[in-house]
């Protein structure tokens, strides 16, 4: 029997089977909405340790980047992030785990050559973006300001 | 040996002298588990890289199957096999311990049918006494080239297959055992047009439903005329696809139609669709289906090894996936 390719799309999707939608979503919400409320309650320790609010929001960064990155380093991150998807992929804990991996992973082809060259195989794109954004935001807001 | 459209016959069948698998942990504990000659309590094989893993497991193989049957390197006249590495660096570093003439191959998943083709044909048309085939696959060494970090907590769509960490290994001969291969069919690429690398099963549905129809035609016989015909990595989604293309031809393939990607992990592994890789199929061969062959438990197998030719690159330039699936014809009990 000869298909076309729309055809022999249709006949895989039968195949195919569904995300089970009805546990992943919770999960995710549940352990994004934990890893945030974790965020705030760090906040309010810093801040009640005297850090201003600017202070304390990079020392919550901080800190979940290093558990994130720790946990990657124990080999539980990817268990945890197993059952939580975009739950640890989505909040800053995600992007440390996408740069702490490839450079565990590569370190056997060498420091410079593995773990320094591969670390951003993966977060590269979000740099990419997240530096050119800050780029095209201070120029506007300096444009604003000569435009008074 | 004769040809008849795509497909080669051997009259005087090519034998298989002996066999043997080496697998992971996880595949040890699979449904197959206890057929393996040798399951590793240690992915990394006691060495220090994945890709050395790799290649300890490919000699561990080798060994196995030359032990069981007592045969000596120099009793073989060259090797061929393959691995999903670039360079096939798997192989050609296991190669240079067996040292031995050796033909590194590339066809993805399908390399073991590709090599026991070419083994095959060495044999038959009285170039080598014996050949070793092997074809061999790590998770590990793997999902680093192909995917992401092990460490990565990313998530695995529905669709998306386990590559197997396995090595099957089989010597070919051109004495007689009670195992012969007595046909062939080396596959043509085909392209359903599926861009999804995480769906490989679709991709090589239509290869694998292709292969087989030639195979067919060309042998005058039908599904009815063999005990298994068995895929190699389609898992369930590839599974199901061609199924349902012999169905719409009104062939009904019913149980006798297996894959090896869903006999090697059980559903609790949580390997998604099934298995993949080319020891999937290379070790499924030659920890079941050949022994079920020898004791007569079998008579006659297709034995269909898949591959989807693809890399990170072609899928990164938005190129679909084309498969493959090359076919060998195993008759047991001779």
């Amino acid at each position: 029997m000869k298909l076309d390719r729309k055809e022999y799309r249709a006949l895989c999707k039968e195949q195919e089977p569904s995300s089970p939608s009805r546990r992943t979503v919770p999960a995710a919400f549940a352990v994004g909405g934990a890893l945030c409320l974790l965020g705030q309650v760090l906040r309010t320790l810093f801040e009640n340790m005297g850090l201003d609010e600017k202070a304390a929001g990079t020392a919550v960064s901080i800190s979940l980047i290093f558990l994130g990155v720790a946990l990657t380093a124990l080999r539980l991150f990817e268990k945890i992030a197993k059952f939580a998807g975009a739950g640890t992929l989505v909040p800053i804990t995600g992007f440390a785990n996408a740069i702490a991996s490839p450079a565990l992973e590569f370190k056997t082809e060498g420091f410079v050559l593995g773990t320094c060259v591969k670390m951003f195989t993966i977060a590269g794109p979000v740099l990419t973006w997240g530096i050119s954004a800050s780029v095209v935001y201070g120029l506007a807001l300096w444009l604003a300001e000569v435009m008074g | 040996m004769s040809r008849s459209g795509d497909t080669l016959f051997f009259e005087t069948p090519v034998w298989v002298n002996t066999w043997a698998a080496a697998v992971g942990t996880k595949e040890g504990q699979g449904p197959l588990g206890s057929y393996f000659d040798y399951v590793t309590r240690d992915n990394r094989f006691g060495k220090k890289t994945w890709e050395q893993a790799e290649s300890r497991m490919i000699g561990l193989a080798c060994e196995a199957a030359l032990a069981k049957t007592g045969l000596e390197l120099s009793q073989i006249d060259c090797a061929l096999g393959g691995d999903l590495l670039n360079q096939c660096i798997s192989t050609g570093f296991a190669a240079r311990g067996l040292g031995l003439p050796y033909f590194g191959l590339y066809g993805a998943c399908s390399t073991m049918a590709e090599s026991l083709i070419l083994g095959s044909v060495l044999v038959s048309g009285g170039f080598a006494r014996r050949t070793l085939c092997l074809a061999s696959s790590h998770f590990c060494s793997a999902e680093r080239q192909y995917r992401y970090p092990l460490e990565y907590g990313g998530q695995r769509p529905p669709t998306a297959q386990w590559t197997a960490t396995a090595c099957g290994a089989a010597v070919l001969q051109n004495e007689k055992t009670a195992v012969g291969i007595t046909a062939a069919t080396p596959g043509r690429v085909y392209d359903p047009g599926i861009t999804d690398a995480g769906n490989m099963g679709a991709a090589m549905a239509q290869s694998a439903y292709e292969t087989l129809r030639t195979f067919f035609r060309d042998s005058g016989t039908g599904p009815k005329d063999y005990d298994l015909m068995i895929t190699g990595d389609l898992a369930s989604v590839g599974h199901g696809v061609v199924t349902e293309l012999f169905r719409r031809d009104g062939m009904e393939l019913g149980d006798r139609y297996q894959d090896c990607g869903m006999l090697l992990y059980d559903q609790s592994q949580d390997v998604h669709a099934g298995a993949s890789g080319c020891g999937c199929s290379a070790a499924v061969l030659c920890g079941r289906i050949l022994p079920d062959l020898a004791s007569g438990k079998l008579k006659k197998v297709l034995f269909c090894g898949t591959g989807a030719m693809m890399s990170p690159t072609s899928a990164n330039q938005g190129e679909s996936i084309p498969g493959i699936c090359h076919l060998v014809c195993l008759e047991g009990g001779l």
